[in-house]
C-alpha cells in the first residue's frame, strides 16, 4: 500500500525548526495527502473488485459479437464509484460529525460555565487559562465519567474543538498537572492535529467497512462471474489478482498502523509546545508519570478513537518498551522517553519525579 | 523591452508592498487584541478583591495590614495608565497578593471556608490568566517589533510610521523573585 511505506520511514520527532504557522500548513497539507492516498485505495479495492468479479476491462480487445461482449462483462464501474462515494462519504460525515460520535461514544458530559463544583470550577478556569496563552477560542469542555485517567481533543478546527477528560482525571491530578494535560490538549487543537486525526479515524473506518464488504461477497456471491475473470488468467492477471486479495485483507490492518504513526508523531509535538504554553514541562511530566501508574484500562474509550488521547487508553504494554513492532503497533510513543524528554526540559533528573510521586 | 522590465518590477515591488503592510496591519491589530486581553483579566483581578476582603475580613482584623496593602495597591494599579505603569502596579498588586496569601495559610478557620477556598481559586485562576494573558502579549508583540525591523520590511514599515510596540516587563523587584506560595488548592 502507498500509504504505509510513506510514513515507515518517517522520524518520531518532527522537524523542532518549524514554528506554529508551518506546523499548521503542514497538517493542513498531511490531511489531504492522507484523504488522497485513502482514495487510491478506495479505487484500488473498487476497481479490483469491477475487474475480477464483474468482468469489467476497459482495456481488452471487443470480442467477436456486441451481444456477447454485453452480456458477459459490465460496461460501468460500479463498485468504484459505489467505493469512492463511500470513501468520500466517510471523510466528510468525519470532519463534519466525528467529534460528536467520538464523544457520544464516550459517554462524554458537557461541562456547564457556570459550575460551581469546585474541581469543576478548576477545570474551567484552566482551560480557559491555556485558552489565554494560546490565544484560540474557548473550545467546549467534556467530562468522562470515567475513574481512570485520561483526555483527549477532538474537533475540526479551533472553532469547533473539544476538550474531553476523565473524572479520575479531575480527582487524582494537581493544578499544576492538570494544566499541562490541559495545555497538550489544546496544542492538539492549535496544530490542527484533531482535524488529521478525525479525518484519519473516518477514513480508516470506510476501509474496514469496505474490504469487509468485498470479503462477504467474495465468500457468497464470488462463483458465477470466477470463470469469466479465469478466462483471461495470464500470468499477470493472477499476480494481480493475488495483490488485490492481499489488499483486500490486509488494508484494515495496514490502514491502523498508518493512523498510529502519525499519531505517534503528533504526540511528542503536542508534550513540547504544551511546555510552552504553560513554560512548565514538569507539570506535565508529573502528571504523565501519575497517568502511567493509575495503569488500567479506560473502559469507556474504545479501539477507534485510542489515537486521539494523551494517553493509550487500552493500557496496552506496548507502551512500555521500543522496538520495531512496539513502534508499529502503538499509538502513543513510550511514556518513559516523553516523560525524560519534558523533564530535560525542565532541568530536572526523571528519576526524582518517581519519588515525589 | 527595457520599459517593459522596469514596469514589471515596479508592479512586483507595489504587490510585496501590499503584502507587508497588510501583514503588519494584521500584526497591529493583534498585539491591541493582546493588550484587550490582559486588560479583561486585570479588571477581572481588581473586580474580585473586594469579595475576598469582605469575606475574610472578620477573621483577620489582626491583619488588618496586610489587607490594606492589598485594597491600596488594587486602586493604585487602577488608575495605572499606559503599559509601563500598569505593568509596574499591577505587580505590586500581585506582590501584595501573594502576601496576603502567605499569611492565610495561617488561618485554619480560612483555610477551612469554602468561600475562601472558592475565592482562592478564581484569584489564583485570574493570576494564571493575567500572566499567560501578558505572555501572549509580548509574543505578539515581539513578533510585530521583529516585523517591523528586519530588512527589508523595516522600508515598509518606516513609510508607513508603523510604532513598535511596548513589552509587559517586570518592573517590581520583588516580582522577579518567586515567590515562596504555593497557591494551589491541591497538594
Amino acid at each position: 500500500m502507498v500509504g504505509t511505506e510513506r510514513t515507515e520511514g518517517t522520524e518520531d520527532f518532527p522537524p523542532a525548526s518549524m514554528n506554529l504557522y508551518e506546523q499548521q500548513k503542514a497538517n493542513i497539507r498531511n490531511t489531504w495527502n492522507v484523504i488522497v492516498v485513502f482514495l487510491f485505495v478506495y479505487l484500488f479495492l473498487g476497481f479490483g473488485f469491477d475487474y475480477f468479479y464483474l468482468g469489467f476491462n476497459p482495456w481488452s480487445p471487443a470480442t467477436n459479437s456486441a451481444i456477447e461482449d454485453a452480456a458477459a462483462r459490465a460496461t460501468f464501474p460500479l463498485v468504484t464509484v459505489f467505493a469512492l462515494l463511500i470513501g468520500s462519504g466517510q471523510a466528510w460525515w468525519g470532519l463534519r460529525f466525528g467529534d460528536q460520535a467520538v464523544l457520544r461514544a464516550t459517554g462524554a458530559k458537557p461541562v456547564d460555565a457556570h459550575a460551581t463544583d469546585p474541581a469543576t470550577r478548576q477545570l474551567l478556569n484552566v482551560v480557559e487559562e491555556m485558552k489565554i496563552a494560546s490565544g484560540l477560542p474557548m473550545p467546549k469542555v467534556y467530562i468522562i465519567p470515567d475513574a481512570d485517567l485520561n483526555a483527549f481533543a477532538t474537533g475540526r478546527d479551533p472553532q469547533n474543538a473539544s476538550i474531553a477528560v476523565t473524572q479520575g482525571l479531575l480527582e487524582k491530578l494537581n493544578r499544576e498537572e492538570l494544566q499541562g494535560v490541559i495545555a497538550h490538549e489544546m496544542s492538539h487543537i492549535r496544530n490542527l492535529d484533531i482535524r488529521l486525526m478525525t479525518t484519519i479515524a473516518a477514513l480508516v473506518g470506510a476501509v474496514i467497512l469496505l474490504s469487509d464488504w468485498a470479503m462477504r461477497s467474495m465468500r457468497y456471491g464470488g462463483g458465477g462471474n470466477r470463470s469469466s475473470s479465469s478466462k483471461k488468467g495470464s500470468g499477470g492477471a493472477i499476480i494481480l489478482f493475488v495483490l488485490w486479495l492481499a489488499a483486500v485483507i490486509l488494508a484494515p490492518l495496514l490502514a491502523q498502523i498508518l493512523a498510529m504513526a502519525v499519531s505517534r508523531q503528533r504526540e511528542y509535538l503536542a508534550d513540547a509546545s504544551g511546555a510552552e504554553l504553560t513554560r512548565n514541562p514538569a507539570g506535565l511530566a508529573s502528571a504523565l508519570k501519575k497517568i502511567e501508574l493509575a495503569f488500567t484500562p479506560t473502559r469507556s474509550i474504545k479501539r477507534g478513537s485510542a489515537h486521539l488521547c494523551i494517553a493509550d487508553p487500552l493500557g496496552r504494554k506496548m507502551d512500555l518498551r521500543e522496538g520495531l513492532l512496539a513502534n508499529l503497533l502503538a499509538t502513543h510513543p513510550p511514556m518513559a522517553k516523553r516523560i525524560s524528554i519534558l523533564s530535560r526540559m525542565a532541568y530536572q533528573d526523571p528519576a526524582s519525579l518517581t519519588k515525589q510521586v | 523591452m527595457v520599459g517593459w522590465i522596469i514596469v514589471a518590477a515596479l508592479a512586483v515591488l507595489v504587490v510585496w508592498g501590499i503584502a507587508k503592510y497588510n501583514g503588519l496591519i494584521t500584526l497591529r491589530n493583534q498585539v491591541a487584541n493582546g493588550w484587550k486581553q490582559i486588560d479583561v483579566q486585570l479588571k477581572r483581578r481588581h473586580d474580585l478583591i473586594p469579595n475576598l476582603v469582605s469575606t475574610v475580613k472578620g477573621i483577620m482584623e489582626f491583619e488588618q495590614d496586610t489587607l490594606m496593602k492589598v485594597i491600596e495597591a488594587r486602586s493604585a494599579a487602577m488608575g495605572a495608565r499606559g503599559v509601563k505603569d500598569a505593568a509596574a502596579k499591577e505587580g505590586a498588586l500581585t506582590d501584595a497578593l501573594s502576601k496576603f496569601f502567605v499569611v492565610v495559610e495561617q488561618y485554619p478557620q480560612l483555610r477551612a471556608s469554602e468561600n475562601v477556598n472558592k475565592l482562592q481559586e478564581e484569584l489564583t485562576s485570574t493570576e494564571n490568566k493575567v500572566s499567560f494573558a501578558r505572555q501572549f502579549y509580548n509574543d505578539i508583540a515581539t513578533t510585530f517589533n521583529t516585523a517591523q525591523q528586519v530588512f527589508p520590511d523595516n522600508l515598509v514599515a518606516g513609510a508607513f510610521h508603523f510604532q513598535p510596540a511596548e513589552l509587559f516587563e517586570i518592573t517590581v523587584a520583588a516580582e522577579r523573585e518567586v515567590p515562596a506560595v504555593n497557591l494551589s488548592l491541591k497538594k
